[in-house]
């Protein structure tokens, strides 16, 4: 018992988590009695006692569970035992659980987490849908639906998709560039662990006096300001889940640019790798802006700062500058990931190099520099600044370009390619080419203000960010689930069961989001608990298809928990992929290679006769001329045959 | 032999010419059928303003524009799908061809044009629907928003509603100001929307653009509509926005309160920590 709390671990994280919370309920409790203040200060926007602890608690849990420990040992001059791997792989279950420093593992338990946050998200989503199935007041209150589309939009983004991303390219961003792990391991599981601690805030805010925080992921002053208790949650957990993102970022950037196998240049990069390089900027130049404007909020709120509150000369629309210039950037962050998961399934299950590979990767870092320059496209109606409109109406339409560029290179891998339809990854990357086409269209048509003007704070907007991230993002991490599974398991999932989760999805999705165009172009605004009569017939439409949509995942976790224990075994390379990481075992060796591969040609090149992409043990290069000569000699032949039509 | 098959003379190789043409026939087809259709819906409700009009008349451009990108895309991957398929049991790979700098070309740059066209045209549709009325025949109507109630004030005739009445075909220059938070002035038959922001009548608020401008062109009565989260009420802050003729306008106007000599225009702006925003909030749970 002793040592299992001296040592790290979660009991000891537990008592630290416990340590931290009184120490920091101590200090303000301490500090108020020696100023000769109230001890429990419980206006709406108050209570320091509760917030402090809010921020030394999951300090105290990331400490005790051993986060630190190595720095401290360092910091303090006793002995570090930089070979210790004690903390590498995972044997058991039970070390899903601990302080560990393998980019697997951490890719694992990244994407076990934030597939819960999913869940709990979705079902949110399923409360909200069951109250708008009529108009009136069915099952929640007004309060509470604030507090549902609140917290469901917050889980979703900074607890589901930002980090789910960030936790596959962990897992496969490593082995792709051949390095043994990320450049900085224990900073991973730290990032890794601060996601639970954003999950824990969010989540309490429901035990808070007035409810969980209800004003909106964009979380506007001056309601923000002015909101009880769970809104300083908000602003917390929103600094837990951004250290994290802003730290696993500068792991990415560091390790894509110094631990590349020797012979990957960039432009051998696979598009997985570049999309990551160029999300990991975004995040770095973007997410200190959300960090400082939620800082800014909880200061208004609990030390009266005024930063937002005009009466006392603060700025109320500088709180909506500040928020998007991250949340735009933002919503790329969430799907530039995506669209190199899309390159590599689209490739590997075409059996076709990328089309356009360089203009692919050029298109992403123009998206990353324009991402900067269209915020205010969010703010067309805000009362802002006139002038600033028309330019960034440019900007933001402009982005239309390097996007329309990736949907056209993808549509020209797929010519002359050999499509494996049947693979369900593939199924959810074609799905996505649709829905995100109909998202970048809307889009477009929100960017154009004369239209923006009319449908802004819709439910028109309401379908454009779930085609975008439901029909973009979502379908892009079920296509990287589908795809790396067997990769990450050593197992093979059922496609039949793959096919059903997609075509119910599809169906769903699409059942439950084109309506809300309609609906908002007639006149149903946004964030409403009840609505008018007239739109009651398509919200009974809209609630049925998102329960088909809900019942649709419960068949992926089926799939994916039954396969991971029974499936049969998958082999290393059973997509024929040409990528590193499917060069080595399924899972991979704890230190990923033996020996570190030699990058010798594209990562795609496929039907390139003796073309390939890694050796992974120099000698067998010299004998190997091909990983399939005699196939991929037969499909030359046959391609050559049928060339030259009329 | 890799750089023979890069330089292979057609984008892809065994497009021919006729298949094209079929192709973009097809699309050509889709886009006149979508667009045809979806031109004679009629997307966002009742039109009864001349600036909703002008903003029709953009949408309707672009769902033809949206529907010629939608029906290529379509087609191609349509097209991809069912030739390219690869028949159960083939293990062999697609051709090797990584690019045509021509087609690229062409990707990158008729998008661009398309949206710059969008642009500009945009450009000019929001001047016509923020210009002035020719015959210069403005009303002013101060809006004030304050949870969840709204108010009407009239300079020119003095008088304060809780109800925005306006006679039909006078430009009106709404002044918008909130109390508390932030909301937003949206009647959905005029297709006009904007926020209303705490202390836009502050000194501190000059930078604030407060004016938005609107001409009815239907009597009716209709809704004015909070389109900005502004709390607990949010869903239900509405208020009547009835336009009528000159005559009615100017009867009721004659029936209404006169606005009180000394208004308390900083009342309730949140100060501080939002003192006393929130005091008469149904907080449910406990
Ligand atoms: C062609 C590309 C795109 C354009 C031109 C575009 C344009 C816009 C515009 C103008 C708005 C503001 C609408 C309003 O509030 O009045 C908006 C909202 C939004 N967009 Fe996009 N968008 C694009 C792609 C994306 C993508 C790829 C994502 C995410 C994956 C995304 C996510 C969102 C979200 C989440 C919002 C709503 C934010 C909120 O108010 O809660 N968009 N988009
Ligand atoms: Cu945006
Ligand atoms: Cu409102």
């Amino acid at each position: 018992m002793v040592a299992a709390l001296k040592n790290p671990g979660m009991p000891r994280a537990g008592l630290g988590f416990l340590i931290g919370g009184l120490f920091g309920f101590g200090l303000v409790v301490a500090l108020r009695a020696v100023s000769g203040l109230e001890i429990f200060q419980t206006e709406a926007t108050g209570y320091p006692h509760v917030i402090v602890p809010g921020i030394t608690a999951p300090i105290g849990f990331l400490i005790g569970l051993g986060c630190f420990d190595y720095w401290f040992r360092w910091a303090s001059g006793a002995p570090t035992i930089p070979d210790d791997h004690s903390q590498h792989g995972a044997y058991s279950w039970k070390d899903y659980f601990k302080f560990n420093t393998d980019h697997k593992v951490i890719g694992i338990q990244y994407v076990v987490t934030t597939f819960c946050f999913f869940m709990i998200g979705g079902l949110l989503a399923m409360l909200m849908r069951a109250e708008l199935a009529q108009p009136g007041t069915q099952i929640v209150d007004p309060g509470v639906f604030n507090s549902l589309f609140s917290t469901h939009a917050a889980i979703m983004i900074f607890l589901f998709i930002v980090p789910v991303f960030a936790g596959l390219a962990n897992y496969v961003l490593p082995l792709m560039i051949g390095a043994p792990d990320m450049a900085f391991p224990r900073l991973n599981a730290l990032s890794f662990w601060m996601l639970p601690m954003a999950g824990v805030l969010f989540m309490a805010s429901f035990l808070a006096p007035g409810g969980a925080f209800d004003a909106g992921w964009t979380g506007y002053a001056p309601l923000s300001t002015g909101a009880p208790l769970g809104q300083s949650f908000f602003n917390l957990g929103v600094q837990f889940a951004g250290a994290s993102s802003v730290a696993t970022a500068l792991n990415f950037l560091v390790t894509i640019v110094t631990m590349r196998a020797p012979g990957m240049n960039f432009w051998r990069m696979p598009l997985l790798v570049w999309a990551n390089l160029s999300t990991s900027l975004l995040v770095v130049g973007a997410t200190p802006f959300i960090a400082g404007a939620q800082f800014m909020v909880l200061m208004d709120r609990a030390i009266g700062t005024n930063f937002f509150q005009a009466a006392a000369g603060g700025d109320v629309i500088s709180y909506q500058h500040i928020f998007w210039f991250y949340s735009h950037p933002a919503v790329y962050i969430m799907m530039l990931p995506g669209f190199g998961i899309v390159s590599e399934v689209i490739s590997t299950h075409a059996r076709k190099t990328i089309f356009g590979y360089r203009l692919m990767a050029i298109a992403l870092l123009g998206i990353v520099i324009l991402a900067f320059a269209v915020w205010a496209h969010h703010m067309f109606v805000s009362g802002m600044f006139a002038w600033l409109r028309v330019p960034m109406m440019i900007t933001t339409l402009l982005i239309a370009v390097p996007t329309g560029i990736k949907i056209f290179s993808w549509l020209g891998t797929l010519f002359d390619s050999k499509l494996h339809i049947e693979s369900t990854s593939m199924l959810f990357a074609l799905g996505f080419l649709v829905t995100f086409v109909i998202g970048g269209i809307s889009g477009v048509m929100l960017g154009m203000i004369p239209l923006d003007i009319h449908v802004s704070d819709t439910y028109f907007v309401v379908a454009h960010i779930h085609f975008v991230l439901f029909g973009g993002s979502v379908f892009t991490i079920f296509c990287g689930f589908y795809h790396w599974f067997p990769k990450m398991t050593g197992r093979m999932y059922d496609e039949r069961l793959g096919r059903i989760h997609f075509w119910m999805t599809l169906v769903g999705m699409l059942g439950t989001f084109i309506p809300m165009h309609w609906i908002g172009m007639e006149g149903m605004p946004r964030r409403v608990a009840d609505y008018a009569a007239q739109f009651g017939n398509w919200n009974l439409v809209i609630t049925i298809f998102s329960f088909i949509l809900g019942v649709a995942q419960l068949i992926f976790v089926y799939n994916m928990v039954v396969s991971w224990r029974f499936g049969p075994k998958a082999g290393d390379n059973p997509w024929r992929a040409k990528t590193i990481e499917w060069l080595v075992s399924s899972p991979p060796p704890v230190f990923n290679f033996d020996e570190i591969p030699r990058v010798v040609g594209g990562p795609y090149e496929f039907g390139v006769p003796g073309a390939r992409h890694a050796i992974m043990h120099d000698g067998d290069g010299a004998t190997v001329s091909g990983p399939e000569p005699a196939v991929a000699g037969a499909a030359s032949g046959g391609g050559g045959g049928e060339g030259g039509g009329s | 032999m890799r750089r023979a098959v890069n330089r292979m003379p057609l984008p892809m190789k065994d497009m021919s010419l006729s298949t094209f043409l079929k192709g973009a026939a097809i699309a050509g087809l889709m886009t006149l059928v979508i667009s045809l259709v979806m031109v004679n819906i009629d997307w966002l409700g009742p039109v009864y303003s001349s600036e909703k009009e002008d903003i029709v008349t953009l949408l309707n451009v672009m769902i033809v524009l949206s529907s010629l990108v939608f029906s290529i895309v379509m087609v191609m991957m349509v097209y991809a799908i069912w030739k390219y398929r690869a028949k159960p049991g083939d293990e062999s790979d697609g051709e090797p061809i990584h690019g045509n700098t021509r087609l690229e070309i062409i990707w990158t740059a008729i998008p661009t044009v398309i949206v710059i066209f969008a642009g500009v045209y945009s450009t000019i549709v929001l001047n016509d629907i923020e210009a002035k009325a020719d015959n210069g025949k403005i009303m002013e109507v101060d809006v004030t928003a304050q949870q969840f109630a709204w108010r009407f004030d009239y300079p020119e005739q003095g008088v304060t509603s809780t109800e925005l009445h306006v006679p039909v075909g006078t430009q009106l220059d709404l002044h918008l100001n909130a109390l508390d938070v932030i909301h937003s002035f949206w009647v959905p038959e005029w297709g006009i929307k904007r926020d209303l922001v705490p202390g836009a009548d502050l000194p501190g608020g000059d930078d604030i653009d407060d004016t938005v401008t609107v001409t009815p062109t239907e009597e009716g009565v209709f809704s004015v509509v909070c389109t900005e989260l502004c709390g607990w009420g949010h869903a239900t802050m509405r208020a009547a926005a009835v336009v009528e003729s000159q005559d009615d306008f100017d009867a009721w106007a004659a029936d209404q309160t006169k606005i009180p000599d000394e208004e308390d225009v900083s009342s309730g702006v949140p100060g501080g920590k939002g003192a006393g925003v929130f005091d008469d909030r149904d907080l449910t749970d406990d």
